[in-house]
């Protein structure tokens, strides 16, 4: 089978509207079709990764848990944009700590998260075969 | 050229479905290939047959409806999607035991495989909503 560069492009927080969430589970089922799968979080999608969510005051399900099993999924490049972070005050350390186990290196724990420039993720973007945008 | 369409909105309240509509009625006009047309989020109450818009508006579901078999077009609803929002065909209501169903004609409901798969076999997926 063909295999694609998909990115996913998550641009809203996690709760206000489905789109994070429907967003997530594409990307579980297309898990399974083995592309080269990437994951972009900008606008106020970066907020979808703050660590400590806490929905029980919203009656939603907190489907925050989900992002650490990425890695399971072999959704290793995570992109976070360096200045929506910056806007909102937030930092890496605000985010999971979201990492995968490369079977090549005796499953070494790796980093997903790439930190990245809005103009470095530009570029990231124009590689892409396929884009969803959430 | 080859082409997947996504449909994130839903009928009336957001231009994507109409832009959509036109935007793959123009390409099979133009002579292109129109692999699935793929309705997720609100996008899949595109799908309802239980509509009734005034008369002298447009039917932004019989349109799909009729430019399916005009063209035979995949119209393919995400069923966890669905679900949520009250799409029904008749597999979906006997599965979970619906009194009623809603779908309309040229429209299928299937998995969020159908939409990786129309990443994978066509040039492009073009995606319309917010």
């Amino acid at each position: 089978m063909t295999t694609k560069k998909f990115m996913y492009v998550n641009r809203r927080a996690p709760y206000g509207t489905i789109y994070a969430w429907e967003a997530l589970e594409v990307v579980l089922i297309g898990a399974a079709f083995e592309q080269d799968v990437s994951m972009a979080f900008v606008d106020d999608g970066v907020f979808q990764l703050l660590k400590g969510q806490d929905t029980s005051g919203i009656d939603m399900k907190n489907f925050s848990p989900t992002y650490s099993a990425l890695g399971d999924y072999e959704v290793t490049k995570i992109y976070v944009e360096k200045e929506s972070l910056e806007e909102r005050g937030l930092t890496l350390d605000d985010l999971q700590h979201l990492v995968w186990e490369d079977e090549d290196e005796d499953w070494a724990e790796k980093d997903s998260i790439r930190l990245v420039s809005r103009a470095e993720l530009a570029e990231v973007f124009a590689g892409q075969d396929v884009m969803f945008n959430f | 050229m080859k082409l997947t369409v996504q449909v994130n909105e839903g009928p009336y309240q957001h231009q994507a479905s109409d832009s959509a509509y036109h935007f793959t009625k123009a390409a099979l006009e133009k002579g292109h290939e129109i692999f699935r047309v793929f309705f997720y989020h609100d996008g899949v109450n595109n799908g309802t047959r239980l509509t009734t818009p005034p008369q002298d508006d447009r039917n932004v579901v019989a349109r799909w409806s009729e430019l399916a078999e005009k063209h035979d077009l995949d119209l393919v609803i995400c069923v966890a999607a669905a679900q949520r929002r009250g799409i029904v065909d008749e597999g979906e209501a006997e599965r979970n035991g619906k009194d009623a169903t809603n779908i309309a004609p040229g429209f299928r409901i299937s998995g969020l495989g159908q939409l990786i798969e129309g990443g994978i076999q066509s040039d492009r997926l073009v995606v319309f909503g917010d």
